[in-house]
């Protein structure tokens, strides 16, 4: 065990050693691996956001999908809504229109039984007449007996 | 192998020292021939093929890493990238685990230690005849020398220089920060004003100087338990390398014998350099922890 310089040479170079790597090998070293860690870090990062955006995403898709059903479920009670609507009013159009042509039916077949009967009536006064002035032979005047003949035709 | 010429004990010896330049007792600069030598030059040598090794070890893991530093990036990691990568996650989760102050240095600190002892250890499980006879047979061929004196030890940490001068450096970040984050009375109050306490000021008084030695003792400890734990684990592993090596020579029944006792025990010293690279910068940590909190 001889102590000589060499210790002293060992601590120099020693010390020489520890300042090459503290300078020059372990900054570049750790930074890369830091700096790798970060992006890794950071892929994780964007993957996780990535599928939260696109749950997010699905949960919206599946939101749109039903409000879509919803409205459309609406437009069709809507629409189901409207034709019967529709069918009501054409029925009851079809009905007052039938009431109307009914009734102009109805006050036609008056008219013409008030003007057959008028013309009935005319016929057998008429007829009244002529068989009264049958009977009568010229005894009754037209023109004299014309007010009585009238309240007669009144009377039938 | 090499040990034809030498008995059992010059074989370790040889094996055990290291190959030395420095100042002759004679005042002139130069290789050491043997121990004795060694032992005369005695503070004024350096240990060529420690330094050689560990600064060699040293460029190789800096040049590796700093390779893959100037290509990170982000994106996909290539091979080396991967590899580098991982073990400066390690690091920075060790010291994530047990740092809790904001310095830089301590986490490049901790890999480097991490790194540099593990290679300085991996060095073990090279078999140890190699690179000495390599040496020898280098030293012979191209300047003359008898390989018998060409000394050349491969394991840096081996060498309680290279052990105590990593712990010594430690020491004295651990000082630095001390000083730096409680000031010089924070510092030296924790050295003098604990564990014992009381409000009497007579006994207090009587308290420091108790203190200041428990306090001294325990502070110097942390290089000195910090290099010769690395420092034993490696030269007891590779003393037991050396003695496994020289069954080889015994006869072929001791050789088979012997490679898989090496086999062994270097599998085994895989799980030991680990470690003690390991203890090395947890320790290192702990330490520093230490010097930015009171505690």
């Amino acid at each position: 065990m001889n102590i000589n310089l060499t210790l002293i040479g060992q601590s120099i170079t020693f010390l020489v050693f520890v300042w090459f790597c503290m300078k020059f090998v372990w900054p570049p070293v750790m930074g890369a691996l830091r700096e790798r860690e970060k992006n890794i870090a950071d892929g994780l990062a964007a993957a996780e956001r990535g599928e939260h955006e696109q749950e997010l995403a699905e949960k919206r898709a599946a939101k749109k999908l039903h409000e879509a059903k919803q409205q459309a479920g609406e437009i069709i009670a809507l629409a189901q809504k409207r034709a019967g609507e529709i069918v009501d009013e054409a029925k009851m159009d079809a009905r007052t229109e039938g009431e109307r042509l009914v009734t102009a039916a109805r006050s036609e077949i008056d008219q013409e039984v008030n003007r057959a009967k008028e013309a009935l009536r005319k016929q057998v006064a008429g007829i009244a007449v002529a068989g009264a002035s049958k009977v009568l032979e010229r005894e009754i005047d037209e023109s004299t007996h014309g007010e009585i003949l009238d309240k007669l035709m009144a009377e039938i | 192998m090499s040990s034809e010429a030498l008995t059992s004990a010059q074989y370790i010896k040889h094996h055990l020292t290291n190959w030395t330049f420095g100042r002759h007792t004679n005042g002139h600069w130069g290789f050491a021939g043997n121990a004795d030598e060694i032992k005369e030059m005695g503070f004024m040598s350096i240990n060529v093929d420690t330094m050689f090794w560990s600064i060699f070890l040293g460029v190789f893991f800096l040049w590796m890493f700093r390779k893959a530093a100037k290509k990170a990036e982000a994106g996909v990691p290539g091979k080396l990238q991967n590899f580098v990568e991982w073990i400066v996650e390690f690091i920075d989760t060790s010291v994530r685990g047990s740092f809790s102050a904001r310095n830089a240095i301590v986490a490049p600190l901790s890999l480097t230690i991490f790194v540099w002892v593990f290679l300085m250890n991996l060095m073990d499980l090279v078999p140890v005849d190699w690179l000495p006879l390599f040496a020898g047979w280098v030293g012979q061929t191209f300047f003359g020398i008898d390989p018998h004196h060409v000394y050349f030890r491969v394991v840096p940490s081996a060498d309680p220089n290279a052990t105590f001068g990593m712990a010594f450096s430690v020491f004295f970040l651990v000082l630095f920060y001390s000083i730096k984050i409680k000031g010089i009375g924070g510092f030296a109050g924790e050295l003098t004003l604990q564990p014992f306490q009381s409000k009497n000021k007579l006994v207090m008084a009587l308290f420091i100087p108790i203190n200041f030695l428990l306090e001294f003792v325990s502070l110097i400890a942390k290089p000195i338990s910090l290099s010769l734990r690395l420092y034993g684990n490696m030269y007891a592993g590779e003393m037991i390398f050396i003695l496994i090596a020289m069954m080889y020579s015994a006869n072929i029944g001791m050789g088979i014998f012997g490679g898989f006792l090496q086999l062994g025990w270097a599998i085994f010293h895989i799980l030991i350099i680990t470690l003690q690279a390991f203890i090395f910068m947890t320790l290192t940590i702990v330490y520093l922890e230490m010097a930015h909190h009171d505690h």
